[in-house]
């Protein structure tokens, strides 16, 4: 053990060590933190301020330039707690027009971490949000009197028209979900949460900028770092213009008043969406600044959802309207042929089933069939189709049908440029091979042939078959947006998809829909100098039946589609006629007949009871 | 019983006791600084970091009371048990921990988080000190030498595994250890070598000379390695005129090969060094086969090897996990991004710099408290008291540290033949230098970003538990050392 001893006197090579760290750590502390004064002034100036500089969000314009959203300036008014010193309280709270207690709240609730999770008591939080200008001015005088807060400008939305709440959208403050998608927001910035602004957000919302500002170490703002050399501006926000006639959506709007339903019209040769009424509506402006948030609890919890945007959200029997698309089915698949005609008894009847009609003259061929609406005349077809030797099965029939509604844009979402659209339902011969335990013929579904049963259709989707009638077989994707500032649309929006019926079949069709506005159910409908084609609907449900339209004018070169859906409006005839004629007349005409201006005050006033449910 | 604690307390060494104390109340304090962020917070409060801290401290002093107590022997017995019993643990941990910003060293026991990592130090520390002090260990006997090195080795291995490479790293410390029970200088001296090249050949291989491709950290390194090697052989040889000859010829030609790509033809004349590397290292070999002196062939292999080290990094530094390889990158230099990596040091430097001599004042910092320094309370515990408590706390603090560690190797120096008490005492110096020189270096930006705590000032309760245990074994080891005279 004794050579134990020979390496003793390393021990001072280890606290030689040890002190060598040591004096080393101090002779760079002493550096640091006396020599070299560039980290103090650094400190001094405490690094910088990234301030965020927020871009003007895009505008809207109708199709013929109208503006309809604009942005109007709104402050926010923000509190630095560590700066928030010898404060006239009574001078800050008249300024902005609160109480006491107010001011007390809000400071003890941007204090609580629970409610304002991003709390610090060393940077700006929140005071009051979205303050107008008119609120504002007077606080604006007297800033420099209130150590610690700040103000910071933003924009809020302002609209020039108070139709079109759920197309349009809001905006409201991220979420902390939708923050975690997207790293370009942070708490407190603003997003659109539904319709036009949530879908075109990313378009609408431009890039943020920075201003480089120089801070000093109690946060007080010393100046632009570089003269502003290092700043980002901001990118303003696109400006869209919509498809929307905004003459033709306050028609439309004006029309469904005191009553549930939705009216669609499309331009046929683009898939350009010229209105899209849901009633109940709501003035978007309620939506904006401070009251927002009580209004929107308000509408949600509304019994008639003003906030669904039924056009695209509403599921309907699409009822006789969809028998334009059942004779078209049937033509290509050679179940009848335009002269076929079919024997109508007050109704379908065979082997005990029987599917009510009114009265007409029978037997009919397809066209008068279409004009007068006959059930009869559709449940045969299906029949013949399903039963066909052309298939091996029902089963097969029923695929083939199926594909001849999901090629006309029925059962899958349209993909219109607008969050939350319902894909409607078309059953396949899966949904009735469980349904009904394999055992199921033409006889069983009869009820889809003339739009009842499980068939269900949105609004936009009965349009979109109007369209599709119009251009004769082909149909481009709707759309509501017509053009992105420096942007080209979606090439679901340029190009058109095609059905899988002839062009010959859809003249039949048209020819039958004309002949309906002319001596059929739509008689109504037939305006003077336009030849308007149209067919009716009356969707039997629970309560009383909807009632439906769905046409386009003029019959040779068509400038627009239009689908009415009122629920529990009664017979097609009753509100979908009417509100379709006055529609078609205002866009093809420009204005309304003195007539028509009365009969469209007489739609305005009428108002269906729908009682305390929920819709 | 009674007797043996009044011997206890009357034997314990008080000062190092007081030392312990302070650093731990000064630790507490800084992470008081650095959690402070409003003035109603309280620093009582189980749910803010310096409540929690003072219930970990607590706990830490209880736990130092029980292993006082414990009597010298059961150390001695349970040191290869336990030892044993841990490296099994770190290996189950790599697999059953949960992964933690990728890591696998925190073992979760429903509220409380583990990183066993902090406790194997001391089981290490006693199980190199149960084989040192075992008689009949040599340090020349290979198979001792194997054990030796395998206990150190294991641990680190494993934490490696963990991904905690901070933490494994530490276990280098116990080199100096065995340098002091007689391992030889000369392998503490390759390792300093081996550091200078990995800080100038790393560092420097992104810049370029002007004229010429020659990569500025690989004619360094080259230049460097004759010089290392001419030095050696002077000093072991004790023939200073080859170690001249050595030198001069590898300088002449460097100049010369300089000259020629300066003027002439540009061309890479680290090739040249590499080829005058390559013939300094045969001709040693030529002087070893001549004069069968062995240190010759020692040196020749220490050349080779330099320009094998030299190449590996290079290699290696593309190997490496990207948050790594980026930390060591910013630390030599190479990428000055003050968004990213570099960013930590750039605050803490600014942090530290702004507290000047006298300090911003307990609780009146700013750059620690607006955020701009990540880790405040844990890693970058230091910046705090920079900021805080300028440069006279922390010339305290590091003053305080330098005390206390030399007062541990004093008391390990004090054990006479008893080596079981010296080599943990000098394991316990070794681990606390080496956290203090990569944690305060780290912060100052003068050692790499490596995640390790500053022992008793970082917040934690399993680095200030694990540190308490190894000092308690300490002193309890040390409060026995008359007995055995």
């Amino acid at each position: 053990m004794n050579n134990d001893y020979r390496f003793e006197n390393r021990k001072f090579v280890v606290v030689g060590i040890v002190v060598g760290i040591v004096l080393l750590f101090i002779a760079r502390l002493f550096y640091l933190q006396i020599m070299n004064d560039e980290y103090k002034k650094h400190a001094d100036s405490n690094a910088f301020l990234n301030k965020t500089v927020y871009p003007s969000r895009g505008i809207m314009y109708d199709r013929n330039g109208k503006l309809l959203v604009s942005n109007q300036p709104a402050y926010d008014v923000l509190v630095c707690m560590r700066n928030m010193k010898d404060l006239d309280t009574l001078s800050l709270c008249e300024s902005l027009g609160i109480t006491r207690e107010f001011f007390e709240k809000r400071i003890k609730d941007i204090k609580n971490k629970k409610l304002n999770p991003g709390y610090s008591f060393y940077t700006d939080q929140l005071f009051m949000g979205q303050l107008r200008t008119e609120d504002f001015a007077k606080f604006q005088e007297q800033l420099y009197k209130f150590n610690g807060f700040s103000i910071r400008r933003r924009t809020v939305r302002q609209y020039e028209y108070s139709v079109g709440g759920a197309l349009f959208g809001d905006l409201g403050e991220v979420s902390k979900k939708e923050m975690e998608a997207d790293d370009y927001y942070v708490r407190g910035d603003y997003i659109g949460k539904q319709g036009i602004e949530s879908y075109y957000e990313k378009q609408l919302r431009g890039e943020k900028g920075t201003e480089v500002l120089l801070r000093d170490a109690y946060g007080r703002i010393k100046g632009r770092y570089m003269d502003g050399a290092m700043d980002v501006a901001p990118v303003p926000g696109k400006n869209l213009t919509l498809s929307l006639d905004i003459e033709l959506q306050l028609l439309a709007e004006r029309l469904l008043q005191n009553k549930i339903g939705s009216v669609v019209a499309i331009e046929p040769e683009t898939g350009e969406v010229l209105c899209m009424a849901s009633s109940p509506s709501f003035d978007p402006q309620i939506l904006v600044g401070r009251q927002r948030g009580d209004n929107h609890r308000l509408l949600s919890k509304d019994k008639q959802k003003p906030l669904l945007n039924r056009a695209i959200m509403g599921t309907y029997p699409p009822g006789s309207t969809f028998k334009t698309a059942q004779a078209l089915t049937f033509l290509q698949e050679g179940a009848i042929e335009p002269e076929t005609s079919f024997p109508c008894s007050h109704g379908f009847r065979y082997k005990g089933l029987h599917v009510g009609c009114h009265a007409h003259g029978s037997p009919l061929p397809l066209v008068p069939a279409l004009a007068t609406s006959c059930n009869s005349y559709f449940c045969w077809g299906l029949y013949r189709m399903i039963g066909s030797s052309r298939f091996a099965s029902s089963q097969e029939a029923l695929t083939r049908w199926k594909d001849h509604m999901v090629a006309m844009g029925f059962g899958y979402r349209l993909g219109i440029d607008l969050p939350g659209e319902a894909r409607g339902f078309i059953p396949n011969s899966a949904f009735y091979d469980k349904w009904y335990g394999g055992r199921w013929n033409g006889l069983t579904i009869i009820s889809i042939s003339i739009g009842q049963g499980e068939v269900t259709l949105t609004p936009l989707q009965i349009a979109n078959l109007g369209a599709t009638i119009a251009n004769r077989g082909k149909y481009i994707a709707p759309h509501v947006v017509k053009e992105v500032q420096g942007e080209e649309l979606d090439s679901l929006y340029r190009f058109p998809k095609y059905t899988m019926v002839d062009k010959e079949h859809y003249e039949t069709v048209v020819k039958g829909m004309r002949e309906a506005v002319l001596s059929g159910t739509c008689r109504a409908a037939n305006l003077p100098g336009i030849e308007v084609c149209g067919k009716t609907g009356t969707a039997q449900n629970r309560g009383k039946d909807h009632s439906a339209f769905m046409g386009f004018a003029p019959m040779d070169n068509p400038k627009i589609a239009v689908a009415v859906y009122v629920e529990n409006g009664g017979f097609g005839a009753v509100y979908g006629v009417p509100i379709g004629a006055l529609i078609m007349e205002k866009y093809l005409t420009g204005t309304l007949s003195e007539a028509s201006e009365q009969k469209a005050n007489d739609i305005q006033q009428r108002v269906i009871y729908y009682g305390n449910q929920e819709r | 019983m009674a007797i043996r604690n009044v011997s206890l307390w009357r034997s314990v060494d008080w000062f190092t006791i007081i030392l312990y104390l302070v650093l731990v109340a000064c630790g507490w304090l800084s992470i008081c600084g650095a959690s402070y962020d409003f003035g109603d917070t309280n620093f009582f409060s189980f749910a803010s970091n310096p409540g929690k801290q003072l219930v970990w401290a607590g706990c830490a002093i209880v736990i130092g009371l029980v292993l006082l107590n414990i009597e010298k022997k059961y150390y001695e017995m349970i040191a290869y048990p336990l030892y044993l019993a841990f490296v099994l643990l770190l290996a189950a941990t790599i697999f059953i921990a949960p992964d933690i910003k990728g890591s696998h060293s925190w073992l979760v026991l429903g509220p409380i988080r583990i990183q066993p990592a902090e406790f194997s130090k001391f089981a290490t520390a006693l199980a190199l000190a149960r084989l040192l002090s075992t008689y009949g260990f040599s340090m020349t006997k290979r198979s001792d030498v194997v054990k030796m090195i395998a206990i150190v080795v294991v641990p680190m291995l494993l934490i490696v595994l963990q991904n905690e490479t901070g933490s494994a790293l530490v276990y280098l410390s116990f080199f100096l250890v065995l340098y002091r029970e007689g391992m030889t200088g000369s392998l503490l001296a390759v390792g300093v070598c081996a550091v200078i090249y990995f800080v100038i050949g790393v560092g420097q291989s992104e810049n370029m000379f002007q004229n010429m491709p020659v990569n500025v950290g690989q004619f360094v390194v080259f230049l460097l390695i004759p010089l290392f090697t001419a030095l050696m052989t002077g000093v072991y040889s004790k023939r200073m005129k080859r170690a001249w000859g050595i030198m001069l010829v590898n300088l002449v030609g460097t100049l010369a090969a300089y000259l020629f790509s300066h003027f002439v033809i540009p061309f890479d004349i680290c090739i040249v060094q590499l080829a005058l590397c390559v013939c300094t290292s045969l001709y040693l070999l030529f002087l070893y086969l001549r004069e069968r002196y062995a240190s010759y062939l020692l040196i020749a292999l220490f050349a080779l090897g330099s320009i094998g080290f030299y190449f590996s990094c290079n290699m290696l530094i593309g190997k490496l996990q990207p948050h790594q390889r980026m930390r060591i990158e910013v630390l030599l230099g190479l990428k000055d991004d003050p968004a990213g990596v570099g960013y930590n040091i750039n605050q803490s430097k600014i942090a530290i710099g702004s507290g000047g001599l006298w300090g911003k004042g307990f609780l009146n910092g700013t750059q620690t408290k607006l955020n701009y320094v990540p880790e405040q309370h844990t890693d970058f515990i230091f910046c705090t008291i920079g900021e805080e408590q300028g440069f006279l706390g922390c010339t305290f603090i590091l003053i305080l540290y330098a005390l206390f560690i030399i007062r541990i190797i004093f008391l390990a120096e004090r054990q006479g033949s008893n080596k079981f008490t010296r080599v943990y005492g000098y394991s316990l110096a070794s681990i606390l230098t080496f956290h203090l020189f990569i944690n305060v270096g780290m912060v100052i930006g003068l050692a790499p970003v490596i995640g390790i705590p500053l022992p008793f000032f970082s917040y934690g309760g399993s680095s200030l538990w694990g540190f308490t245990i190894l000092l308690a074994i300490l002193l309890r080891l040390d409060a026995e050392r008359e007995s055995r005279f």
